[in-house]
């Protein structure tokens, strides 16, 4: 028995790590050791991978790759802000996405240099390429429109729809061509020349999918972008016959999929929706109605003094943090105001939409950065409740997911969509920048509220001029 | 179809099968840190990329190659390593006690 007999154990031991990973990273006690047991697997994993023959000519490029790949990836984990940590993930899936695309083109190019192409292996090569491409490029707009290198809206034209068909339709051609080859048992002529036009038209087409969606959204593509490349990964391991990329692919496209839906079903959102969506389609009138008031309501601006004044009389606070805080990197100013206010006996708690931020989860992750104890994070289901009670909400950079709107207006885009009851408090604060609607691209009836006071100014700005304010007075 | 080809479709129906019940029932805060390990995972095409890195001889193939490893690394490492600075947020720490990482000066 040789060391090279054991590489297929070591897959399987990989292939039960990051099950149990997943599981593990399925609840919150168990999370960090599912996260490092799937490294662990993974280790083994790519340690038996370096004894198998097919490996022995490339060792020193691997190790290279290993190393330039290694650096980047574990720098870029470690600087990242956890405000910028969603683009961060969109990147990293880009890049398996990228790995899975490249596999395909290079074995490909092996099967070719063979003489041969099976119908089965060209098949699966085909889409481990095309969805690896897709993924990758579709990934990289992702990033882009999260960065703000791309404009986070959704970017639509007349005809759209033609174009990203006509791009599928054509990817889908050239396919067919390689698939007729393989089955007569020839090759088309120039076939890497046809590989080439494939591999580009599936990465136009990645970037026509999500460039029309806003960047509200971008989770939700991030996580159905996270599936795709799983599935991809998978299509590779067919082709390669290797057991463990099946596995582990498989998995991440299964576990993305019912992932993906849950997150769209907190926007209370289809999946088609999300990506062909009328949310961005819904006429932008905001501007219009910013000057004035619906109905003769008007808006009521208040200064960081007044502000502070209403907070300092308050006994029961319930701060409601969205993207702008997010944006705006308030989550320290924002801690600090919470811990005066505590200081002079009110009570605080954060109300978390499943949606703040810019990804499920991710302002739990932004408010525990800032050191806010866990147990004053509620979530919508345990806090709606206690707006009634609650002397002031605090509203800062969150718009959409406290539109009351979503419960009494069944002609409103995001009627249904579960909200925060922010408009039963006593009062309500709202930080804003502007009167911009949010990414739904509808007015906030909230705003209008006799009892809603708008403290105007980017979040961090405003947080930090309350809690001056509040010095001051004690 | 041949033996190797039905094993390997066995694999995926029942792999699908295991990602579809491994994440039934998933708090929503747990839902960006387990879209980054399962992200982390998916690196595993590393291992596909190690084998076809020398499957082509001449320059390009090399170069694809080496690409291919860089890409499928930047995955495994990034994504486990920013997955587990995800989870270290979440660690509680007991009311009243002093933060485990120095306060911040701003």
């Amino acid at each position: 028995m040789t060391i090279a007999t054991l590489i297929p154990v070591a897959y399987l031991i990989a292939a039960v790590t990051f099950i149990l990973g997943l599981k593990g990273l399925s609840s919150p006690t168990t999370a960090v050791a599912g996260n490092r047991i799937a490294a662990a697997g993974m280790l083994i994993a790519v340690i038996a991978t370096f004894f198998a023959a097919e490996v022995q000519g490339g060792i020193p490029v691997i190790l290279a790759g290993i190393a330039v790949g290694g650096i980047a990836g574990f720098v870029g984990a470690r600087v990242v802000k956890m405000t910028a940590m969603p683009q961060m993930v969109a990147l990293f899936n880009g890049a398996g996405g990228g790995a899975a695309a490249l596999v395909a083109i290079l074995e490909f190019s092996r099967q070719i240099d063979a003489g041969a192409l099976e119908f089965g292996a060209t098949l699966a090569t085909l889409l481990a390429l095309i969805i690896g491409a897709v993924s990758f490029s579709g990934s990289a707009v992702a990033f882009g429109k999260l960065q703000g290198i791309i404009t986070p809206k959704a970017f639509r034209y007349s005809g759209q729809q033609l174009v990203t068909g006509g791009i599928a339709a054509a990817t889908a051609l050239l396919s067919l061509v390689l698939l007729a080859g393989a089955i007569a048992g020839s090759v088309p002529v120039a076939p890497m020349l046809v590989i080439a036009v494939i591999t580009l038209l599936a990465l136009v087409f990645g970037v026509a999918l999500v460039m029309p969606i806003g960047g509200a959204d971008m989770p939700v593509v991030i996580s159905l972008l996270n599936a795709y490349t799983g599935l991809a990964v998978a299509m590779a391991g067919f082709t390669l016959n290797n057991q463990l990329l099946i596995v582990a692919g498989t998995l991440v496209g299964a576990s993305g999929t019912i992932l993906t839906r849950l997150m769209s079903k907190a926007m209370n959102r289809s999946l088609g929706n999300v990506l062909f969506g009328a949310f961005g389609a819904a006429p932008a009138g905001g501007a219009a109605a910013a000057a004035g008031g619906d109905d003769g309501r008007t808006i009521r601006s208040i200064s960081a003094e007044d502000a502070a004044i209403l907070l300092g009389y308050a006994q029961n606070v319930i701060v409601v943090p969205g993207y702008g805080l997010a944006v705006a990197q308030a989550q320290h100013n924002v801690r600090e105001l919470a811990d005066l206010l505590e200081s002079k006996g009110i009570t605080v708690r954060y109300a978390i939409h499943p949606v703040a931020g810019r990804m499920p989860g991710h302002m739990n992750v932004l408010l525990a950065e800032a050191n806010v104890p866990y147990d004053k994070l509620f979530d919508m289901e345990q806090i709606n409740p206690e707006f009634p009670r609650a002397d002031v909400a605090l509203v800062i950079g969150a718009n959409d997911v406290t539109n009351p709107a979503a419960r009494s207006n069944p002609g409103s885009p995001i009627y249904g969509m579960p909200i925060l009851d922010v408009d039963k408090a006593q009062n309500v604060i709202v930080i804003k920048r502007s009167m911009k609607p949010g990414f739904a691209g509808i007015d906030n009836d909230l705003y209008l509220d006799p009892k809603t006071a708008m403290l105007f100014g980017d979040a961090k700005e405003a947080v930090g001029k309350v809690v001056q304010e509040l010095k001051k007075a004690a | 179809m041949s033996g190797e080809a039905i094993v390997a479709a066995y694999v995926f129906v029942l792999a699908v099968f295991v990602g579809f019940e491994v994440i039934s029932k998933v708090p929503s805060t747990l839902h960006t840190p387990l879209m980054s390990g399962a992200n982390a995972i998916h690196g595993v095409v590393i291992v596909g990329a190690m084998l076809v890195a020398s499957a082509i001889p001449g320059p390009l193939g090399t170069v694809l190659g080496f690409l291919a490893v860089v890409l499928g690394t930047a995955n495994v490492v990034g994504g486990f390593v920013v997955t587990d600075r995800m989870l270290a947020m979440f660690k509680q720490r007991p009311r009243g006690q002093a933060p485990s990482k120095p306060p911040r000066t701003t």
